[in-house]
């Protein structure tokens, strides 16, 4: 009886610790047909649902006053931010940083733990990808603003030119534009090549000619040939393999921005693997904040099981493990180092004019996650939420802290000030979000939310040998020649 | 042979298969038959099929290791040239040419490279985009991105039999045999 009860239980809670069975990754006794049913039949529905209806009108309304803030911005100019001497990089560096660092779990999702094998990835890779997608979009925004005259930020492309100059390639700044935008190439491709094989799903069940025209250029023809299969798989597990070293690269060159200057507080070299972490971490968190209300309001609970919000939580609180130890080696070393100034900037994260930022950076990224040693947290929907959000209230001020602090009070105190964002850059930074979550939720109307393909591969059934235990044997041929 | 259509000219067979255990063995079979034009679809990858169709290793990983090359070497001679040949400025008093710093760009143009032609290299190999496929024609097909697993024979084959061929997919248990037209 006891091992019926505990069957029963996993229907719908996979979260079991015991090492002896294999938690299954698909929940409801879901079949390849069922699959492509409940995850294509989201992007077919005749008309969105009344709550996609209202947070889309939201969000949409949000870009626009994004788009608004941008044009006043610009024509008007950069003064209209709170950007001055001494501090010249306001909300806009910060902003990119928080972006560019959400966008790294879906690559973290999609590439390194592809590449790790953790088949629990096939759940929330497709919309994780997305995510970054998004996310990269809307930190793009920023350094092309921030510029001042962002009709002329093409000038960060090496170009033949009329001035015959070339850019500095000693700048990080310009190896920022290199590494963004590699990033955003690579995972477009990446996000795009794996969606093919769920776009001919979509294509093959349209009802409607616009349907079948649109998802089926959009699947190139794809019919889900073997002799394609093979390079295409090739094609993925090269990727992934070549987005490892990129996602960790991302975040390490926008920390040179910083780490390369001579400023107290930035001129450190733990920077790029505390970046790295920090990315991480808030990425996940990022993930876990759109993937509770989307399987609930998706019905994707047997795809999207516990253990899959389980598994990120546990990463969330690895990495803000990792963050924390980052924030007191920063401490410990600014002692060590015997420099003054060094020491100076830390006290005055401290206890400074910005204190605030600091502690709230410190209990948000370090105390918060500690919740999630219980595994109640970890696997409450509702309480992980709660997590989530101050994890990304707190990496959002994180970077406060790192660009603010810093620049505001340097060498000289005859060169000090204080930084008060305005209304316009608070406006953007609102309007960025609405940005995210517009592209997010057209992406949940009409592209396949959930990786169909690499679901399927990862179900019991999708083993060649299942169907040999108990029922008849399809051939009388060997096994293996 | 249901579901035939007059008028065009036999493409090939088509067979389904209701699991990838079926379809792994058939695959076997057909590949001992000595069939050379023919091939397997399936929603997913099945593991296993590369060798039971008896394919060749995918050659796409030297593109993509070429492409990698070519973008490192790209990045370093491009950085030279445009710091240190063409426009030589001094900065911070540094040397006008040195590797350290040129390594993150080399590094992203290297990978830069290897991802775009990996991803053009996966369509070329591929014959993508071709937006028409005999297999189109059948209604059965489009369960192919779903829950249903095929053979297509094709009738170019050398060994192509219309009776033969479809017999040998139906004793493999194959749940249904249709011809294709061109």
């Amino acid at each position: 009886m006891g091992v019926i009860a505990a069957e029963r239980r996993q229907v719908l809670d996979n979260t079991s610790d015991d090492p002896t069975r294999r938690a299954p990754l698909v929940l409801g006794g879901n079949d390849f047909a069922s699959v492509t049913e409940k995850v294509c039949s989201l992007a077919e529905r005749p008309r969105p649902t009344r709550a996609w209806q209202v947070a889309f009108a939201i969000s949409a309304a949000l870009t626009g006053m994004l788009g608004a803030l941008v044009v006043y911005l610009i024509g008007t100019g950069i003064g209209v931010w709170g950007v001055n001497a001494p501090v010249g990089w306001g909300f806009a560096i910060i902003n990119f940083v928080f972006w560019v660092g959400i966008g790294h779990a879906g690559t973290l999702i999609s590439a390194i733990l592809f590449l790790f094998r953790q088949n629990w990835r096939t759940g929330i890779n497709r919309f994780a990808e997305a995510m970054t997608i998004f996310a990269v979009i809307c930190a793009g925004l920023f350094p092309a603003i921030h510029v001042g005259r962002a009709w002329l930020a093409y000038w960060m492309f090496p170009y033949p030119n009329q001035m015959a100059m070339w850019p500095n390639f000693r700048s990080p700044l310009l190896w920022d534009v290199f590494a963004v935008s590699t990033y955003f190439t690579v995972s477009l491709l990446f996000w795009y090549m794996g969606m093919i094989p769920d776009l001919a799903s979509l294509r093959d069940r349209a009802r409607t000619r616009v349907r079948a025209v649109v998802y089926g250029l959009l699947a190139v023809g794809w019919r889900g040939s073997n002799r394609h299969w093979q390079h295409y798989e090739r094609a993925y597990l090269l990727l992934a393999a070549l987005a490892t070293p990129l996602v960790l690269s991302v975040h390490s060159v926008v920390s040179f921005d910083f780490a390369v200057a001579v400023l107290p507080g930035w001129h450190t070299t733990i920077f790029p693997p505390y970046f790295v972490a920090g990315a991480i971490f808030c990425g996940f968190a990022m993930v876990v904040l759109l993937a509770v209300p989307a399987r609930q309001w998706f019905g994707l609970k047997e795809i999207i099981t516990p253990r899959h919000l389980e598994n990120m939580n546990k990463i969330i609180l690895a990495t803000g493990m990792m963050v924390g130890y980052g924030y007191a080696t920063e401490f410990f070393i600014a002692w060590y180092s015997g420099n003054v100034y060094e020491q100076f900037a830390f006290i005055n994260r401290l206890l400074g004019p910005y204190w605030w930022s600091y502690w709230l950076m410190w209990s948000c990224n370090v105390i918060a996650p500690q919740f999630f040693w219980f595994k109640r947290v970890r696997t409450t929907p509702w309480m992980m939420m709660i997590v989530v959000i101050f994890v990304n209230i707190g990496m959002w001020f994180e970077r406060f802290v790192i660009v603010v602090t810093s620049l505001s009070r340097d060498f000289l105190p005859s060169s000090w000030g204080y930084y008060k964002p305005t209304w316009v850059d608070v406006g953007t930074l609102v309007g960025s979000f609405g940005l995210f979550f517009m592209l997010f939720l057209l992406f949940v109307r009409y592209a396949p939310m959930v990786a169909m393909a690499e679901v399927k591969s990862v179900m019991p059934q999708a083993d060649p040998h299942h169907d040999r235990v108990g029922g008849p044997a399809g051939g009388a041929q060997g096994r293996e020649s | 042979m249901s579901a035939e259509r007059g008028g065009g000219a036999l493409f090939g067979l088509l067979a389904e298969f209701d699991s990838p255990g079926r379809l792994l063995d058939a695959a076997r079979a057909v590949r001992d038959a000595g069939y050379t034009r023919w091939d397997c679809h399936s929603p997913f990858p099945v593991h296993g099929l590369d060798r039971a169709m008896g394919l060749r290793e995918s050659r796409l990983p030297w593109i993509v290791l070429g492409a990698g090359l070519t973008g490192t070497t790209v990045a370093i001679l491009m950085q030279w040239w445009m710091n240190a040949a063409d426009y030589p400025i001094v900065i911070g008093g540094k040397p006008l040419f040195s590797l350290p710093a040129n390594i993150p760009v080399a590094f992203e143009l290297t990978v830069l490279f290897a991802a775009v032609s990996c991803f053009a290299a996966m369509f070329f190999f591929n014959d993508l985009p071709k937006f028409f496929h005999p297999a189109f024609r059948s209604s059965r097909f489009k369960r192919a991105t779903s829950d249903r697993f095929f053979i297509t024979i094709e009738a170019g084959d050398p060994r192509f039999d219309q009776r033969a061929t479809a017999e040998l997919l139906r004793s493999l248990g194959s749940t249904h045999v249709e011809g294709l037209e061109e």
